[in-house]
């Protein structure tokens, strides 16, 4: 009897039966990458904090109308003789150098910035991701090639950049403010790309793909890919602030966009030379966009530590 | 849902099974080299070996003795350049591997022959879930759809004895013990029944415990799909279970082969014997452990003669100028002993005292 009782736990049977229990409990909490990372995401603070900002921003690009019952493009929006005063209760933001309302102002304003900033994005994600992949998948003569093409974007400053086809193109619309910043800003992509491909595609699952029959295409896209993701999606949650910044940094110059589109550079650049005898017309826009482009790098770091298997 | 039926996993016939004649994997001859900044790296230098169906030929040797390399040339996936294959030949039932496109051997991998490497974890993607990367073999080589390969997937899972296969198809590598690891690379190396497995050492990474249930595992599904395996290792207690025959590598050629227990009873090569006298054994408990002196030699200059003469202590002046082919080894009376051969100029005093 008791020779049975030692042996028994040291039997495979048993163990694994043990084994199963344990398994089995921990069936409950296992699911996918993605549903793993939500679950994970919902439960951080700053995500939900951001996530509202993003969303009311995203309420305001799409029906300004809602926030709003004045419109700047309507007659009569902007009476001189309210030039520069300050919040009162029906205006709470007060009224800029023409005298037009600035919480109207900054309500229309967020649309632009919102659309240069997606805009920008996907195009320097899609460009730069693409590119950069070629090139790390390639190797070789292709990424001297590509990368020597890449440097010659990188190397122009954003302002003289934009000053340049500004002044041959013209423009002063969100198109032409995020095609600017599209064709400067996609070696950023590129690079990140390009060393995450090199750093994974001699990794030893890559060789096992391969001598398991994967194709060339398939080990690229199925399983180099989703390696290279996490920090892609980083970058890129952290330049849609960036850019949206960078367009009022283009406007408060006067090289992106221009009147009649409204934008919070073109606001902050108005409201610049009054900023000490009425600091309201500067702070609103500014605010909002501080507020915006620190939504969105926060985000980008919340996405990463959820996403990331690696990081877990 | 789909109901898999189990004889489902009988494989379709295979175009080209059965048109050409010859053992299941025939190595000729095979070179094998590296350029390098310091010149031509010879990695392998003439192997020739045999598997046929249902065999176990155990390829031994040390780090850089090109045991690897050989296996990585089979399956097609040297890097070229920097590797290059002067001459030689792979045949797979006959038909010269090197010769093939790449699409058709790409078709071969993973169907037909198939490996298991040393690090399950590194050897895993990350970010895909066993399931998908199990699944993909079936997705890949035969078209099946995510449903059906996810259900195959746990049926394999199962098959390599992994408790709760289904609960756990959708976990990622990292979820996963060593030893649970490994099981699913030799699951995913089994998938599509292969005539042909390379296991690349292992169970190296994994503890002894785990490694001996490892390999039990892998001799018995290797006994039940009847495949050819070679199994590359340095450890020479991992083989005598498992292996029916052996060949010993150093620097870059093949110095010895035996039937599995011949080679232990009666070593016909100093490295070998070398090797086996430095397993540690219970009877010498207190004693210091022989070790072959020196090092593995510099591939990019091979000493002149017997690669093995710096290390060798029966070594003699012809072992330092003259090459020792691999000749076959005989009883002290001339009586044949089949499967074995020897590249020492002194066998015949290795092997007969």
């Amino acid at each position: 009897m008791s020779e049975k009782t030692i042996e028994r736990p040291t039997t495979d049977e048993a163990a694994i039966a043990k084994e199963i229990e344990a398994e089995e409990k921990a069936a409950a909490r296992q699911a996918s990458l993605l549903r793993d990372g939500w679950a994970d995401l919902r439960k951080r603070p700053l995500f939900i904090v951001t996530s509202l900002i993003i969303l009311i921003l995203l309420a305001l690009a799409i029906a300004p109308s809602l926030f709003t019952a004045r419109s700047p493009f309507s007659d009569g929006f902007c009476q001189l003789q309210n030039s520069m005063t300050g919040p009162s209760s029906g205006h709470l933001f007060g009224y800029d150098v023409q005298g037009c309302d600035i919480y109207t102002r900054t309500v229309y304003g967020a649309r632009n910035s919102v659309v240069v900033g997606v805009v920008t994005t996907t195009a320097t994600t899609l460009i730069g991701g693409l590119v950069g992949m070629l090139a790390g998948l390639i190797g070789g003569w292709a990424d001297a090639l590509l990368s020597r093409i890449t440097e010659v974007f990188a190397g122009l400053p954003l302002i003289i950049g934009g000053l340049l086809i500004m002044s041959i193109w013209g423009g002063g619309d969100v198109w032409s403010v995020s095609f600017i910043m599209a064709i400067l800003g996609w070696p950023q992509v590129y690079r990140i790309m390009r060393g995450e491909v090199i750093a994974n595609k001699y990794n030893d699952y890559v060789t096992a793909a391969r001598a398991l029959g994967a194709g060339s295409w398939r080990i690229a896209f199925r399983h180099i890919l989703p390696n290279t993701l996490a920090p892609v999606i980083v970058i890129t949650t952290m330049n849609l602030g960036v850019y949206i910044s960078a367009e009022a940094a283009l406007s408060y110059l006067g090289i992106g966009i221009q009147y009649p589109n409204i934008s919070w550079g073109v606001m902050i650049s108005d409201a610049q030379d009054r900023f000490l005898t009425s600091p309201h017309a500067l702070m609103f826009p500014a605010g909002a966009l501080s507020i915006t482009v620190l939504a969105f790098i926060m985000l980008g770091d919340v996405v990463r530590d959820a996403f990331d298997p690696k990081m877990r | 849902m789909t109901i898999i039926d189990p004889t489902d996993a009988v494989p379709a016939q295979r175009p080209g099974d059965h048109d050409n004649t010859g053992p299941l994997l025939e190595v000729r001859d095979l070179h094998v080299e590296f350029q390098t900044r310091e010149g031509v790296v010879k990695a392998v230098n003439g192997v020739n070996y045999t598997v046929d169906s249902g065999e176990t030929l155990a390829v031994l040797g040390e780090s850089g003795s090109g045991k690897s390399v050989t296996a990585q040339a089979i399956m097609g996936i040297l890097d070229m350049p920097p590797a290059r294959i002067p001459q030689g030949e792979i045949r797979f039932y006959g038909q010269d591997m090197l010769t093939m496109g790449a699409e058709e051997r790409r078709k071969l991998r993973g169907a037909r022959i198939a490996m298991i490497f040393q690090d399950a974890l590194s050897s895993l993607n990350p970010v895909l879930s066993v399931g998908f990367q199990l699944g993909e073999m079936f997705r890949v080589h035969q078209g099946m759809s995510r449903k059906q390969a996810k259900a195959k997937s746990i049926e394999l899972m199962d098959r390599v004895k992994i408790p709760a296969a289904a609960a756990r198809v959708n976990d990622y590598p990292h979820q996963f013990s060593g030893g649970m690891r490994q099981r699913i690379m030799i699951a995913m190396a089994l998938a599509l029944e292969p005539d042909l497995i390379i296991a690349d050492e292992p169970t190296t990474a994994l503890d002894v415990t785990v490694q001996a249930q490892v390999m039990d595992l892998l001799a018995e599904l290797q006994r039940e799909y009847r495949m050819g395996l070679i199994l590359i290792t340095h450890d020479l207690g991992v083989v005598a279970d498992v292996a029916d025959k052996i060949a010993v590598m150093y620097a870059g050629r093949i110095v010895e082969t035996a039937p599995v227990h011949e080679l232990y009873k009666r070593p016909a090569h100093p490295y070998t014997r070398g090797l086996l006298d430095s397993i540690p054994r219970l009877d010498q408990k207190g004693q210091e452990l022989y070790a072959i002196q020196g090092l593995p030699p510099n591939l990019l200059k091979v000493p002149q003669g017997c690669a093995f003469n710096p290390r060798c202590d029966k070594a003699q002046d012809i072992c330092r100028t003259e090459f020792p082919p691999l000749v076959p080894v005989t009883e002290a009376d001339g009586t044949e002993l089949p499967g074995r051969a020897s590249a020492c100029h002194f066998w015949k005093e290795t092997i007969h005292g």
